[in-house]
């Protein structure tokens, strides 16, 4: 249970997959402008974590043992056909569902977040439960992240900016002095 | 529909420079953030990656009238991916200290959108020559700013340059540069320094896009002359000034 519970934490804040791994760059910096987009954008990830991490788990258990130079193609075509499965699922059988998440699945797909998830977990030899808790506090991870930036951002919105700074150079700065806040986290662990 | 037609040089160029993949198109931000903490590792990446966009170029455009338009992201994917398996095994191969340097972000490669962006836009339309070109330029401004990264962050991160001290030592590294906040950092200021660069070029026309920080006085013979302040945008982009 505690690894587990360690598996989390240090998935969503130690090792944040976005301010600290720079996985997931894109939706952080498109999709972040404002708080409400954000989060759904969060939610979506999650869900899309998940299913990547039970695909991966079955895959590397019962597929790649013996082709483990196959991994990355399947991997990929395996999590983004599936991905493209629900995503028609969700949208036949619960439209308001689809409205609120669909349009961010297929950006989501091809996001180095999701294919770093699978990776990162077949690297360090999680088992499913292991796995499908990491993805759920990565997923946690980037909806905080990206929540979080969306806040700053709307409140950058109001501000008198200088008109050299109003592109994705003041973003990036914002980003690492969250990045920077989140090296705090490091300090959890070392006890 | 035909392509804009383009030459030679053009193909080549744009991508190298005024349409850099991550200076400009914000591109391939992932490993240009992740792994530019030393220059060796930002070459090894850049090169990695220059080596997977070129083959991929290439037999996306000689195989072009043979992919089926629905499904050609999915062949573009796979077809990218072969290559980066490839780079993997080439890499853990060649320089293995590198390879577990970059660790996971070799496989990223393959969903870095500055690699199918070319496929997309430019290599499933073009002759195998133009994109080629087109891949060798994107390829190099990709290494271009990779090692721009990886020169600012290693320099004043640990004080050397591929390794061998610059700085001398009364020089107190600036850890945070080789930590992941340093990426953003050094990314966000290079794209501020460009954009000011940008701006400089331009002479604004309207008061209204005189930058802030800058005061503008009508002096009584009609002349008019720019206070700056003392910070360095602001000072930069006094070129207003200049205007009158």
């Amino acid at each position: 249970m505690g690894e587990l519970a360690w598996i989390f934490v240090s998935a969503m804040l130690v090792n944040n997959f976005t301010l600290v791994l720079f996985l997931g760059l894109c939706p952080f910096l498109g999709v972040s402008a404002k708080v409400g987009t954000a989060v759904r954008m969060g939610a979506a990830n999650i869900f899309v974590l998940v299913i990547t991490s039970l695909t991966a788990s079955f895959l590397n258990a019962y597929v790649l043992a013996q082709a483990p130079y196959l991994r990355l193609i399947s991997f990929i075509v395996v999590i983004a056909s599936l991905v493209q499965i629900v995503e028609m699922a969700i949208k036949k059988l619960s439209p308001a569902l689809f409205r609120e998440l669909g349009i961010f699945l297929p950006l989501i797909t091809t996001n180095c977040a999701i294919l770093g998830l699978a990776i990162f977990q077949t690297n360090r030899g999680y088992g499913a439960l292991e796995g499908l808790v990491f993805a759920l506090g990565a997923g946690a991870g980037l909806t905080l992240a990206l929540t979080l930036m969306a806040s700053i951002r709307e409140r950058v919105e109001l501000s008198d900016v200088p008109a050299v700074a109003r592109n994705m150079g003041l973003v990036l700065i914002l980003a690492g002095t969250l990045s920077l806040a989140f090296m705090g986290f490091a300090g959890l662990f070392t006890a | 529909m035909s392509p804009r037609a383009t030459t030679p040089s053009q193909d080549f160029f744009r991508g190298v420079w005024r349409e850099n993949p991550v200076l400009v198109q914000l591109l391939g931000l992932c490993p240009a953030l992740a792994v530019t903490n030393t220059v060796a590792n930002s070459l090894a990446m850049g090169i990695a990656t220059f080596f997977v966009l070129t083959g991929s170029s290439l037999l996306v455009s000689l195989f072009k009238s043979w992919i089926p338009k629905e499904v050609r992201i999915s062949a573009y994917i796979l077809i990218i991916a072969t290559f980066v398996t490839m780079a993997d095994m080439i890499l853990a191969a060649v320089v293995p200290d590198i390879h577990k340097a970059l660790g996971a972000f070799i496989a990223l490669i393959v969903v870095n959108c500055m690699i199918l962006g070319r496929q997309e836009a430019f290599a499933s339309k073009r002759p195998v020559g133009r994109a080629l070109l087109d891949a060798f330029g994107t390829g190099v401004g990709f290494i271009i700013a990779m090692f721009m990264m990886g020169t600012v962050r290693e320099v004043l991160g640990n004080g050397t340059f591929l390794d061998i001290p610059v700085l001398g030592s009364s020089f107190e590294p600036w850890i945070v540069m080789i930590l992941p906040p340093g990426g953003f950092f050094t990314l966000g200021l290079l794209l501020l320094l460009f954009a000011w660069w940008e701006e400089r070029k331009a002479v604004p026309v309207h008061p209204r896009h005189w930058p802030h920080g800058v005061t503008v006085t009508v002096g009584g013979d009609g002349s008019v002359g720019a206070g700056r302040t003392t910070s360095a945008g602001a000072a930069g982009r006094g070129s207003g000034g200049r205007h009158g």
